[in-house]
């Protein structure tokens, strides 16, 4: 049983987390979310400050005067500028740029009476200072150790939160906290996004602050930025279960509620984003839930969504050395002095969803989805739990789908490209092939060739399957890679379904190419109508021509090469030789003279001679021709 | 090669008999070799009413040939005999088992004045061996395909099982040869393929292998679409003498319903929410009788060891048809056919009026089809399709030909050139009435053509026929 939980656990911990010091009464604990770092303050600085950021192992360490508990500090992007905020009222500064002066210098915020609730910095040089009163957004310069304020709006605030990767500051301001004020920070500048409120499951009389912090969260999910919600269930609203409400903030234009995701319980929750997929944990069962907001739910009202996946637990992770188990849900895990990122592990999602084709829809917009998306389709093959040929055809439409897509944005690039640079430039970046992108050759290594090899699989799904992923890839109008035909004719020849074969070539489902053409000409001792088929193949390639003469002449059938290759023309241009050659093999003299006396006539037009130039390596014909039928039967120079 | 006809120099009231069958028995000398027992080698004589020893009489001739001409070549005896009224075709379908058909030549009855008796003239000419040879062959292939072969009877009965099997079959498929009308055709015995595109291919296909997943029982598949065939799960030779049996018996017997209109008491009722218009051709004719029983015919297919014996079930929708053959060691029940019928029905629906959109959307970007200048046969022995604009329809009686039949005599006079060599060949040839007709034999695949020009040349002609294997036959090879 514990084993069979512990592989189902499709949650984990990152193999190295980021240790520091824990949380004491000497030692406080702080988060970044923008350069994700953690700061570790012993005594306000004094005796020592060490930061820790996500894979640098190279801690940065430093010492700074004790003025005060330290209520938050973060870097400027790229540390160039340490901020630290120590009282309601200023941020203290300290340079980190070598060669600039170290000494700290400090800026108060403008407005009066306020108190700073906290800062962000939006670039190297650039902070906002979020107080109850409004923002204030200020240009540091490090070398002058100077601050500039170069603009400020003033509103009532209750809280905020940052969005780093958008530079989006949301502000919680009215009386219940409900009406949130977006702003974006672009280049220096300030610029105030609609604002939008929160539906409140119940209003409360009198008006008192309702929405927490901790309920809201921003987060960028498939490129786009969410507001989510956690909306707790409340007795009197008729809302039974706790559930996540995502509003979608886009760039211009208004926020409008997008997505619900049902929790289907009650209790404490976190929210997390993982691969664009949002976890929410849950306190009393230690369990997490995972929901995809792109999944179409099909028995479900527009937009709402159930978890992918039923709950499961984070994979445990033992930290060596304390006895104390990692707490749940959170990631950073402050009083154990670790800090850990949550990943997705993929496997064991393939056994939790039954329903091959949406567990395909999950894994395709996963990160590291390959191998694992390539192992579903060996699993659905072979083995106890092989699907049916409609689940397999659902999952080669949905790998095609995506493959298409990605090949016609190739296709579009290199349009583009070949049209000229100069034009609509933002168009023309050149379209990233994510794992996701599962083509013909990923499949053939990793999936078909093995299958058609596999003892005791019946031939007849084989070539099912085979037919169906052909099937797939036309439908997607994906040109075909000659190798998967050569699958199928290896099976259907193993098989000696021979005339199957023949009713696939006879309407051209096996797309004709030239190593397809030698194939079938290699069948030919085992099944004589190869020959006919590969004959015909060439024919239709219309560049095969010197094939075909070859073909015919192997099978000394002289007069047939002969007569071919004045139909296409290039009767001029071929060897006499290789000609003469075949027809002297086939010891008919008859049919020797006819080809001889072709050529000569060849010559003839083409040098006003009938005689053959050295080049041409006919010697030994004339001799055999004067052999067999005298000299005087040659064709002689027309004497003027 | 000019041939004229008596038929077109016509005096008035003369009365023209086309070839017909004057008697049809299936013997083995082995089984009376002894003096006093030669009834016992005959197990099929048509007509029965022939007297016994009349019997006895043409069978011991038939017998004699054979024997005769077996000492000039012990491998290849006599397939047919030439007399002046009738022509016998002799073939041995198993091991001393012979087939013998006896054909009255077609004749001219010629009145003549003052109360004389009418002047005969027969035309045995007209006659080709290849055609009835064919059709001979095609009898017994027939017969194995419902019964097995007549060793097979033997084994299981003797003579007791064969004769009644013989007189069972062949009392009821003699009166479906048609010989006047068999031609170049029955030489051929070809399929008739359906021109479909690709992605449509690939969809029937799929289909196909659903069907035979869901339907774990189903051992062979084959669909047709328009009475011409896209797939067939069975080996060729199977397949050709099925493809035979559905096109001009089972068939014609059914199209009727589809041509009546909805309200017509010919309609089979369409199973209840009208979902789809599938439905048995075979077996029940409507599901929802109680009474309904579920036996279908039982067709015989070569396997790797011998033979094995099957159910043969026909469904159809609209106008495509499929025939799932399944093991006849297994019983088939009402639970079976209702499946079948509510997994096959909607399906098949949907995939018939896929085909015929895809079908009419080639036609129109081909541009609509005028009448071809020209008529033409055409036959791979490869895959043994065969394509003809020269005869309009199949029906149960019989085959409807737009050419004349000195022509369609031509045509089989040019195909027995053929036969009796391998190199690739070609035969132009000027028929009296200002067609020529001209035939090509390229690698295992023949041409016949036939072109109404007047005052063409040979050149002329040659030029025709090459622009027509241009526009018709691009996409193979075909030696000019």
């Amino acid at each position: 049983m514990a084993t069979t939980m512990s592989e189902e656990h499709y949650l984990e911990l990152c193999e190295s987390p980021v240790q520091f010091e824990h949380a004491s009464s000497v030692n406080n604990v702080f988060f970044d979310e923008a350069n994700k770092q953690v700061f570790a303050v012993r005594s306000g600085g004094a005796t020592g400050v060490v930061v820790k950021g996500p894979d640098d192992k190279n801690s940065i360490a430093f010492r700074m005067d004790d003025k005060g508990e330290v209520k938050c500090i973060k870097f400027s992007i790229g540390n160039k500028i340490l901020a630290v905020q120590r009282t309601s009222k200023s941020v203290d500064f300290i340079n980190f740029i070598p060669d600039y002066p170290h000494t700290e210098f400090s800026q108060e915020c403008k407005m009066k009476n306020a108190s700073v609730l906290g800062f962000c910095w939006t670039n190297w040089n650039e902070i906002v200072f979020i107080t109850d009163q409004g923002i204030e957004l200020y240009q540091v310069f490090p070398d002058k150790r100077s601050v500039k304020l170069i603009k400020s709006q003033s509103l009532s605030v209750n809280w905020y939160q940052y969005c780093p990767e958008t530079a989006v500051l949301l502000l919680s301001t009215s009386g219940q906290g409900n009406v949130l004020q977006p702003f974006v920070f672009r280049n220096g500048t300030l610029s105030k996004m609609t604002k939008f409120e929160i539906e409140l499951p119940v209003v409360p009389k009198p008006a008192k602050l309702s929405l927490s912090e901790r309920d809201i969260a921003m987060a960028t999910i498939y490129g786009q930025l969410y507001v989510m919600y956690l909306k707790h269930h409340s007795r009197t609203a008729n809302s039974p279960s706790a559930e996540v409400v995502l509003y979608h903030l886009p760039r211009e234009g208004l926020c409008k509620k997008s997505h619900v995701l049902k929790l289907n319980t009650t209790g404490k929750f976190a929210l997390n984003i993982v691969d664009n997929l949002v976890v929410v944990h849950h306190q009393s069962t230690q369990t997490s839930l995972i929901y995809d907001i792109h999944l179409r739910e099909p028995d479900c009202a527009l937009n709402t969504h159930q978890p992918v996946l039923p709950a499961r637990s984070i994979h445990p992770y033992r930290i060596p050395l304390t006895d104390g188990a990692p707490r749940l849900p959170l990631n950073v895990c402050v009083c154990a002095g670790y800090l850990w990122y949550l990943q997705v592990k993929l496997p064991p999602t393939v056994n939790l969803q039954q329903d091959k084709g949406k567990l395909m829809d999950f894994l395709l917009r996963r990160r590291d989805c390959k191998m694992v998306i390539l192992s579903v389709c060996s699993q659905i093959l072979e083995g106890g739990e092989r699907g049916s040929l409609p689940v397999v055809a659902t999952v080669f439409d949905k790998l095609n789908q995506v493959y298409k897509e990605y090949l016609e944005a190739e296709q579009m690039y290199t349009l583009a490209m070949e049209s000229g640079p100069s034009r609509n430039s933002a168009a023309q970046k050149r379209p990233v092939r994510t794992q996701a992108v599962i083509d013909q050759s990923d499949m053939y290594t990793h999936v078909l060739s093995s299958f058609t090899e596999r003892k005791g699989v019946c031939h007849k799904f084989i070539i099912a399957v085979l037919m169906e992923y052909i099937r797939s890839l036309n439908q997607s109008q994906i040109t075909v890679q000659h190798y998967l035909y050569e699958l199928v004719i290896k099976t259907l020849v193993q098989h000696n379904r021979f005339y199957m074969l023949h009713q696939f070539l006879q309407y051209h489902v096996l797309s004709d190419s030239k190593p397809l053409a030698c194939l079938l000409l290699s069948l030919e001792s085992t099944y004589p109508p190869a020959h006919q088929l590969s004959l015909d193949m060439l024919k239709r390639l219309s560049t095969a021509n010197d094939e075909i003469v070859e073909v015919l002449l192997s099978k000394q059938q002289v007069l047939g090469a002969l007569r071919f290759i004045r139909s296409v023309g290039s009767h001029d241009n071929v060897s006499a030789r290789k000609f003469l050659d075949a027809a002297q093999q086939t010891s008919d003299q008859m049919l020797f003279y006819t080809v001889f006396r072709s050529f000569q006539q060849r010559n003839q037009r083409l040098r006003g001679n009938p005689a053959f130039n050295p080049g041409e390596h006919c010697e030994e014909h004339v001799v055999h021709f004067k052999q067999l039928f005298g000299e005087q039967s040659l064709m002689k120079a027309a004497t003027a | 090669m000019l041939i004229v006809s008596p038929r077109m120099a016509a005096v008035t009231q003369e009365k023209q008999y086309t070839p017909s069958l004057l008697s049809f028995f299936v013997y083995n000398p082995s089984f009376g070799p002894r003096e006093g027992e030669e009834e016992k080698k005959i197990l099929f004589y048509h007509p029965s009413e022939v007297e016994k020893n009349e019997k006895i009489r043409n069978v011991g001739l038939c017998e004699a040939i054979v024997q005769f001409t077996r000492t000039f070549c012990p491998t290849k005896p006599a397939k047919s005999l030439h007399t002046q009224k009738n022509r016998q075709f002799f073939f041995e379908a198993e091991d001393s088992y012979w087939i013998v058909m006896i054909v009255k030549n077609p004749m001219v009855e010629k009145p003549n004045k003052d109360g004389k008796p009418p002047t005969i003239e027969y035309q045995e000419e007209e006659v080709l061996d290849t055609v009835y040879g064919a059709v001979l062959r095609q009898c017994y292939s027939m017969y194995k395909l419902f019964n097995g072969t007549f060793g097979r009877a033997m084994e299981a009965g003797g003579v007791e099982l064969l004769i009644p099997k013989l007189e069972k079959f062949f009392y009821r498929y003699l009166q479906t040869l048609h010989l006047q009308s068999c031609d170049l055709l029955d030489v051929f015995g070809g399929i008739s393929f359906f021109p479909l595109d690709k992605m449509t291919y690939l969809k029937i296909q799929s289909f196909v292998n659903r069907v035979e997943e869901n339907l774990r029982l189903v051992k062979y598949t084959a669909f047709l679409y328009n009475d011409q065939l896209i797939w067939s799960g069975l080996e060729q030779d199977d397949m050709r003498i099925l493809y035979k049996y559905l096109t001009t018996s089972l068939f014609p017997r059914h199209s009727e319903p589809e041509l009546a209109g909805r309200d017509s008491a010919l309609r089979p009722e369409v199973s209840g929410n009208l979902l789809h218009y599938g439905r048995f051709l075979t077996g029940p004719a409507n599901l929802k009788d109680p009474d309904a029983k579920f036996r279908f015919p039982r067709i015989f297919v070569h396997t790797e060891d011998g033979s094995e014996e099957l159910h043969l079930i026909v469904y159809k929708a609209m106008s495509a048809a499929v025939c799932f053959m399944i093991s006849a060691s297994v019983e088939l029940t009402r639970e079976f056919c209702e499946r079948l019928d509510a997994l096959v029905g909607p399906q098949l629906t949907l995939l018939a009026s896929d085909i015929c959109e895809q079908f009419t959307l080639n036609r129109r970007i081909s541009g609509p089809d005028k009448e071809p200048q020209f008529k033409f046969i055409y036959f791979n022995h490869m895959n043994l399709a065969e394509k003809s604009t020269i005869h309009m329809r199949k029906t149960a009686s019989v085959s409807l030909t737009s050419v004349h039949p000195d022509l369609m005599k031509i045509l089989g006079d040019i195909n027995c050139d053929f036969a009796r060599v391998d190199e690739d060949e070609e035969v132009i040839v000027k028929a009296m009435t200002d067609y020529w007709v001209v035939g090509k034999k390229s690698d295992q695949r023949e041409l016949y053509v036939i072109l109404n020009q007047k005052n063409a040349n040979l050149i002329e002609v040659n030029e025709e026929v090459k622009r027509l294997c241009a526009t018709q036959f691009n996409n193979i090879f075909f030696l000019d």
